[in-house]
């Protein structure tokens, strides 16, 4: 009856980058500090840092500049080089809800002369459906979701700057 | 992608409405249903659901005589596209940092980092 419901939602995306991949893994899954983007910190205070702990159970959180350390999710499955499962388990009231989880699913496939294709795929994007006021949250948050186009934007604006 | 978040937020401002999604989030529901489920009349019912469908939040369709309601997948749609943005721009953004770590590593090789072609020519590694 309810087959609409119970259809899964994702997004997926998918990068090819210039590096092996086994450099393309460890980049991913232990520097997410330098291409997470600012604005999606979760915590009370900025990132200062963005931790992966690097096996099956892991803690996926941020650390804030304030030092507090405030919970994502966790590590489902770690596989390097080829795979790393994470479970984004913050629910649209911007809290860490342990029995909330949204799995993202990042694969490395080595494409051949050096370059890596990294294929993520969100899914269970469906369980925000469950509490409709939750959706006003994500519109309403101030560190909401909004603005990381501008900031991709000026990375890169910056970044062709660079090459001329 | 017709609805605004404005409209969806000016839709869910209202306790009633609020109600309303919540009790059609376990299925399809008719209006007179709704109305015994609610502390409302029919007459208001209506009136909120063209506001949720206005919205684009609950749509109708007619099951034999009954016309009945249910939630759209269109706030949801709302969600996906802002984590497709998101993980657009965290992408872009872990390309762009791998491309540096490249354009790093061709300037600065790191000893003991040869290509496979040199590697043939030196000495052999013990494997």
């Amino acid at each position: 009856m309810s087959t609409e419901s119970a259809a899964g939602v994702e997004v997926a995306r998918s990068v090819s980058v210039p590096l092996s991949l086994p450099r393309t893994f460890e980049l991913f899954t232990a520097r997410m500090t330098e291409f997470w983007p600012k604005e999606h910190s979760v915590g009370s205070s900025e990132f200062a840092e963005v931790v992966v702990e690097p096996r099956p159970g892991g803690r996926w959180f941020e650390r804030g500049v304030d030092g507090g350390e405030c919970q994502w999710g966790s590590v489902a499955a770690w596989d390097p080089p080829r795979k790393v499962v994470l479970l984004w388990q913050i629910g649209a009231d911007w809290k860490f809800d342990p029995d909330f989880e949204t799995e993202v699913e990042v694969t490395f496939t080595d494409e051949g002369s050096g370059r890596t294709r990294v294929d993520l795929c969100h899914r269970n994007l469906e369980r925000y459906g469950d509490a409709t006021e939750q959706m006003r949250a994500i519109f309403d948050h101030p560190n909401g979701w909004t603005g990381t186009l501008d900031r991709f934007a000026e990375l890169a604006k910056s970044h062709a700057t660079q090459q001329d | 992608v017709a609805t605004s978040a404005d409209a969806v937020l000016d839709a869910l401002g209202d306790r009633t409405r609020r109600a309303i999604l919540e009790n059609l989030l376990a299925g399809p529901l008719a209006v007179g249903v709704l109305a015994d489920q609610l502390p409302v009349s029919r007459p208001a019912v209506s009136q909120h659901l063209r506001v949720l469908k206005d919205a684009e939040l609950v749509v109708e369709s007619v099951a034999g005589t009954r016309r009945l309601y249910r939630i759209n997948q269109v706030g949801l749609m709302a969600v996906r596209d802002y984590f497709d943005r998101f993980w657009e721009t965290t992408l872009d953004n872990f390309a762009i940092l791998a491309a540096a770590e490249a354009e790093a590593d061709k300037r600065k090789p790191a000893p003991g980092r040869t290509t496979a072609k040199r590697r043939d020519r030196g000495r052999t590694d013990n494997k």
